[in-house]
């Protein structure tokens, strides 16, 4: 167990994930997934699906779940804006659907481009019917995650977990 | 409404839907909203038939979604040209999977049905085929006529994949024929069906 410094909370995703059971892990690559994706990556019961745009993978995650897997959604925040009819998917047919987000456009953002997804996505969650949590402190990611995950994939549900830019780390340039 | 070739093109949409879905055996199916749906449900709703009602773009990601979960069973995606073009990256990302169970059919009358008939971008230069093509998919072909069709068939049904066609059929309107609505209806029954009764208490 972690008792060092710095929580490794992407570890503790993963973690949570494999408890979870969860089988196919879609994807847009955001920098601050970077260690997560690695992680899922090496794990001989994933299923890593590369997408060209989010809103594929809410589309995905409903055609596992009819087969009967369960899958987890990686994106950065502006990719919340990619998915917003799609949504509607798993609204409608009440199918699980676990996102988890690394904010951006938040304190101390350098690219204003990320602004207005980075204050949005969370309020979109919501009208779109996705149950949000927001992580601010690394030691609450993985139990955050795990709780979200569990209720998704019980009631079934939508299940947002929000990651701080703080967590992720402030970058200094490119988008 | 745009008139032009597609108006003459032989293949009929309803029987080549029946054909695709007849003595379907293990087959899962997913229908692209609108007229797809409909061929789908007058070839004879089915449990393990998925017709959307929305999700536009959508249809082939679900395919896939169902195609690795379920990999020992075959998965047959039918949708319109237009809700396929809607969402085009998907088969590039079908083909990074490489699902060799999955089959995507597109029904293409070269028109948006559901809104009025207006011509899609297939009415001009698109070729769908190509695209799958560019994108990847190892097994693609284009069917104009009766002879295509049946030549294509077992391969839509078995070939290892991943497998798109490309079907042009004649632009007409049809009377409707409508799947079940409710969302978690579709889905539960799907379920149940596939995964026993317990997927769904
Ligand atoms: C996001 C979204 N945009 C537009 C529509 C309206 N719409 C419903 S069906 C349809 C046309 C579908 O055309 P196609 O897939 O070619 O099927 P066809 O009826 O021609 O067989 C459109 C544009 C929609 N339902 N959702």
């Amino acid at each position: 167990m972690n008792s060092g410094a710095a929580q490794d909370w992407p570890r503790d995703i993963f973690d949570a994930l494999a408890a979870l059971d969860v089988r196919q892990v879609a994807y847009v690559p955001d920098a601050g997934h970077t260690e997560l994706l690695a992680r899922c990556a090496a794990a001989r019961a994933v299923r890593m699906v590369l997408l060209t745009t989010e809103e594929e993978g809410i589309a995905l995650l409903a055609g596992a779940w009819l087969g009967g897997e369960r899958g987890v959604l990686l994106m950065q925040s502006s990719g919340i804006g990619n998915c917003l009819n799609m949504f509607s998917l798993a609204r409608v047919c009440r199918f699980p659907l676990l996102v988890l987000v690394t904010m951006r456009g938040e304190a101390g953002e350098f690219n204003p481009w990320q602004l207005p997804m980075g204050r949005n996505a969370g309020e979109l969650l919501r009208l779109a019917g996705v149950r949000v949590t927001r992580v601010d402190e690394a030691e609450q990611v993985g139990p955050a995650v795990a709780a979200a995950g569990r209720t998704a994939f019980a009631e079934p549900a939508g299940a947002a977990v929000l990651i701080a830019q703080r967590l992720v780390g402030v970058k200094s340039f490119d988008g | 409404m745009t008139s032009g070739r597609a108006e003459t093109y032989p293949l009929r949409r309803r029987e080549v839907v029946a054909r695709l879905v007849a003595d379907r055996g293990e087959l899962l199916v997913v229908g692209g909203l609108g007229a797809p749906s409909w061929d789908l449900t007058a070839a004879g709703d089915h449990p393990l038939t998925f017709p959307l009602w929305g999700a536009m773009g959508g249809a082939a990601m679900i395919g896939l979604g169902l195609a690795l979960a379920r990999p020992t069973r075959r998965v047959l995606v039918v949708t319109g040209d237009g809700e396929m073009l809607m969402g085009l990256g998907a088969l590039a990302t079908i083909a990074v999977q490489a699902p060799a169970n999955l089959a995507v059919v597109v029904l293409d009358n070269e028109r948006y049905g559901e809104t009025g008939m207006q011509a899609t971008h297939t009415a001009g230069p698109t070729n769908l085929g190509a695209v799958a093509a560019g994108a990847g998919f190892p097994v693609v072909g284009d069917i104009f006529d009766q002879a295509q069709l049946e030549a294509a068939l077992p391969r839509i049904r078995a070939e290892p994949g991943p497998v798109f066609f490309n079907i042009k059929v004649r632009a007409e309107d049809l009377p409707l024929v409508l799947p079940p609505k409710d969302g978690v209806h579709l889905k539960d029954r799907f379920r149940a069906a596939l995964l026993g009764p317990a997927a769904i208490e």
